[in-house]
């Protein structure tokens, strides 16, 4: 089902109801996680509550960052925020922002800027019509431009992961074990001259894919497992370990933010594309999550990918491929996972906490690591449960 | 240009100085140790006595590391250079023993280089040409993507592919040897034709012991269902340990079980005796420079074959700029000419325009004299994973080059090169699964065809990089290729079921198409221990 449809499906105008053999693939309010702006204000709005609560995770070091929590790139809404922006932009001059309008996708409306009086414009316009009420698709953010990515082979990249959430409380999400990186195909320059070359700088295959250099064989496409293998090589194992291990830490607090806000309707699960840059210190950072992740393909390797990612979605969600029963108790055997691992369990969390399945590796070389636990050394290991 | 014109002793004395470069820096750093004034020993001291001397420097070299080089060294040298023979034999000898092979690679050089000319004349370009200015501005800019901008190539095509060579390799005849049978199951039903001596399995167990059902590898041992504490963990530590020691023979030992993907860079580099010094860079930046100011034809052959290989592969279009960057140095590099020593090759000789056949004004084309051919760029893409800094990859891919690659593509009578490893599998082929055998020979499709292109590129580009890096391991651990031939009966019997029911060569390459999901080191240890011979 379509976001849009969801949208009809929920509303409150129409009386839908769901039967209790009908299962859908989005939750409601979805757009929570998935539009730019929401996301981070949940993100913002869950680190204050731990805050508040003194909670050993939100923790905060000399500079007044987050340690533990500190996953998204500084980001304000705009309009709003601007005058909060410029204060901002102004401690940092020489830094790059990416402005995003918040329901798009594919890349579109994306552009950079470097100069306050690129936005003014932007600003004045939007000022003016205060009056008039701002569509909600008209907002964009404005986040901190990643201007150190980690480079490989000279080109950027970044990853797409699918995690799947049967549901929200108690969360119960799914990492696919197959993720992908986007390589940009022209190599990548920090170079103010190129800030309009959207192949420089945008990974989306939507871009990319015409681009000149574009190759159809492999998509500019390169395994998880791949991205794993040419860091242990040449980085090392434990800052390879590490690095995944936050990613999937980034994950799973992520859902937890949005997870009281959710509606956590029995009918629904969702498979979300999570996209994460890598920085060239091996800091992972949350871009966005996508309600509708492409399920297109661009290669022959991505079409049996995408296939088996589905297989394996339904398979969760719907056991046994019997007709649903949104009662049941969203328990799916290991059996059925296939290419699933399991993320994180807040069940199986709170009953048995030393259980250290909980904390799987995804995307190693030979994709049979499984559910081998590791201890991470970070005091937080307690707060998993 | 350089009129080089160097002969075969002129090549072996500079190795030779090579090695005293290493002695030369080892006495200046002995020299300034004795001539320091933290050493208690001085040479003013009046107790000193030419016994306690000896016994001084020998500490030093222990305590300063250079015993461990030293060692390394040599250990490097006997790995690469054959063993003395009869001193009589002449020189050509050391590169090949039989007169035949040594024929037949000549001519075989005799029509590469006819090929490359006649391109050369076809398409109007020179061999080499001095870059203008505004040409070597450019290329300097853009040393660091030159994939993206792509010259017209589609003039170009690559000197000879794998299946050229195989043509030549099964037509070769030692005219010394008659059987007078016709070919039967008695003698050889294969596509080599020549009477080398091969391993078979008892022999082979023997020198790959360590491949062994009871001994750990990794790629097999480290998989998910086996714990840690039984295999990975004290090898990670052993090998460790074997980097601490810095210790060349210790590591060769080491990765024939494997390398951790965290330590192969440093245990490949430890074994090859690549340590990237300042001097090393240096050389490579000359190299660099080199490659700007002139203009070769080479160039675009190693354009061409970059773009129909590597930029196409899932693991390794990543690193297309890099290849560019370690091959068009590597077609510069005259130190590349020593390995011709103890090669059956010999370089190619062009002359300077106007004046064919006058040696003063002979050159060696390309300048490191190897001529790149189809699938060349394949043996340097998989170092890609391991070596980020381009002088380390480089000479890292220069020292696999001169020490094993090169054999693939020479015709010889070593036991690793390319002739020696057709015949090895040909031969575990027919003893040991003969069925298969006679039924791919009755149906037009002769094993080797199929496996040939799998042998000369040592499997890069057919398996999964990872699978590929644990088979490497042990070429350099085995310091022998003739693994390859192993690996390559290996698959064929693990597909066997299949081919024994296909009927023609395009299903039985179709069968074979796709090696990506093979694991290596447990097809390996099944052929070689747990089959029924």
């Amino acid at each position: 089902m379509s976001v849009q449809t969801i949208r009809n499906v929920f509303s409150v105008e129409t009386g839908y109801r769901l039967s209790d053999d009908q299962i859908v693939n989005h939750f409601p309010n979805h757009y929570e996680l998935t539009r730019k702006d929401l996301m981070v204000k949940n993100i913002k709005r869950y680190r204050k509550e731990l805050e508040k609560e003194g909670s050993p995770l939100a923790e905060k070091d000399e500079n007044g960052k987050y340690i533990y929590l500190d996953f998204v790139p500084v980001t304000f809404m705009l309009p709003a925020d601007y005058n909060l922006f410029v204060e901002e932009f102004r401690k940092n001059p020489s830094s790059t922002w990416i402005m995003k309008p918040c329901g798009k996708a594919q890349g579109k409306g994306i552009f950079l800027i470097n100069k306050l009086s690129q936005i003014k414009k932007w600003s004045r316009d939007s000022k003016t019509s205060s009056f008039v009420s701002q569509s909600s698709k008209e907002a964009y953010v404005i986040s901190l431009y990643i201007n150190n990515p980690l480079l490989i082979g000279g080109k950027k990249f970044d990853l797409r992961l699918y995690v799947l959430v049967s549901t929200y409380r108690p969360l119960r999400c799914y990492m696919y074990k197959l993720g992908f990186c986007r390589f940009c195909t022209v190599k990548y320059t920090p170079s103010t001259s190129e800030l309009d070359n959207m192949f420089v700088h945008l990974t989306n295959v939507a871009i990319q894919k015409h681009g000149d250099d574009y190759n159809h064989i492999h998509g500019g496409k390169w395994t998880v497992s791949n991205l794993r293998l040419y860091l242990e090589s040449t980085r090392g194992k434990e800052v390879t370990n590490k690095l995944f291990d936050e990613i999937h830490w980034i994950i799973v607090q992520s859902l937890k933010a949005v997870a009281p806000v959710m509606n956590n309707d029995k009918h629904c699960f969702e498979c979300y594309g999570y996209d994460i840059i890598i920085d060239d210190k091996l800091k992972p950072w949350l871009i966005e999550v996508n309600a509708s992740p492409s399920l297109t393909s661009s290669t022959a390797n991505d079409r049996i990918l995408k296939y088996n990612l589905i297989n394996d979605t339904l398979n969760i969600a719907v056991p046994n491929g019997e007709i649903p029963d949104c009662k049941w108790n969203k328990s799916p055997p290991k059996e059925v996972l296939g290419n699933y691992e399991v993320l994180y369990d807040e069940e199986m969390a709170q009953s048995d906490g030393s259980d250290r399945d909980l904390r799987s590796r995804s995307g190693q070389s030979t994709g049979t690591k499984g559910n081998r636990g590791r201890d991470s050394g970070k005091p937080v290991l307690t707060t998993w449960k | 240009m350089k009129n080089t014109g160097k002969n075969q002793s002129e090549l072996s004395l500079s190795a030779s100085l090579q090695r005293i470069t290493i002695l030369s820096q080892l006495l200046h750093s002995g020299h300034d140790f004795i001539m320091s004034e933290e050493h208690e020993i001085s040479l003013h001291n009046p107790e000193i006595k030419l016994e306690s001397l000896k016994e001084d420097i020998k500490d030093f070299l222990k305590t300063s590391g250079w015993e461990k080089k030293l060692q390394n060294a040599v250990y490097s040298e006997l790995n690469v250079f054959p063993s003395p023979c009869h001193p009589a034999a002449p020189p050509e000898h050391m590169k090949e023993p039989l007169a035949y092979m040594r024929k037949a690679q000549g001519s075989w050089e005799k029509r590469i280089l006819k090929s490359l000319n006649s391109m050369c004349t076809e398409l109007s370009i020179p061999l080499a040409q001095k870059r203008p200015a505004s040409e070597q501005k450019e290329l300097l800019n853009k040393w660091n993507e030159m994939g993206t901008d792509e010259p017209d190539l589609s003039l170009f095509r690559p000197v000879y592919a794998p299946k050229d060579f195989l043509e030549v390799l099964m037509n070769l005849r030692n005219p010394n040897y008659e059987n007078g049978e016709q070919p039967s199951f008695r003698n050889h039903l294969g596509l080599i034709q020549v009477p080398l001596k091969v391993k078979d399995i008892p022999e082979l167990k023997e020198d790959f012991s360590e491949l062994d059902l009871n001994i750990g590898q990794l790629g097999i041992d480290d998989s998910a269902q086996v714990p840690p504490e039984f295999f990975e963990n004290e090898h990670v530590r052993i090998g460790q340990k074997v980097l601490a020691e810095q210790d060349s023979a210790a590591a060769q030992q080491y990765v024939r079980q494997g390398c951790p993907t965290a330590l192969r860079a440093d245990l490949w580099a430890l074994i090859l005796n690549i340590s990237n010094q300042p001097e090393d860079i240096l050389y490579y930046e000359q190299l660099k420079s080199n490659v700007i100011q002139h203009d070769l034809l080479v160039d675009s052959l190693i354009y061409k074959d970059v773009k129909l290989t590597a930029s196409n592969d899932d693991y390794y279009f990543v690193f297309e700029d890099y290849l560019y960057q370690v091959l068009l140095c590597f077609s510069r590099d005259t130190s590349v000419l020593e390995h011709f020593a103890y090669s059956s090759a010999t370089p190619p000789k062009s002359y300077i325009q106007g004046k064919l056949g006058i040696e003063e004004y002979a050159v060696f084309y390309p300048p490191n004299g190897v001529i790149p051919f189809h699938g060349f760029s394949m043996y340097v893409a998989p170092l890609c994973f391991l070596y980020h800094e381009p002088s380390k990859l480089y000479q890292i891919f220069r020292e696999m080059y001169v020490r094993f690659f090169f054999r693939l593509h020479s015709i010889s009578s070593h036991p690793s090169g390319i002739v020696s490893l057709c015949l090895l599998f040909e031969t575990l082929l027919q003893t040991h699964l003969p069925q298969l055998f006679y039924h791919l020979r009755e149906i037009g499709a002769q094993p080797l065809r199929i496996s040939f292109k799998w042998m000369v590129r040592a499997f890069s580009g057919y398996l999964a990089t990872d699978q590929l890096l644990l088979l490497w391991d042990r070429i350099l651990g085995y310091n022998s290729l003739e693994i390859l031939a192993v690996l390559a009966a290996a698959v064929f019997a693990f597909r066997a079921v299949n081919l024994m029911e296909v009927t023609s060569l395009a299903a039985a390459e179709a069968v074979l198409a796709d090696l990506s999901t093979l694991k290596v080191m447990p097809l390996l240890q099944i052929f070689l221990f747990a089959t029924v011979t």
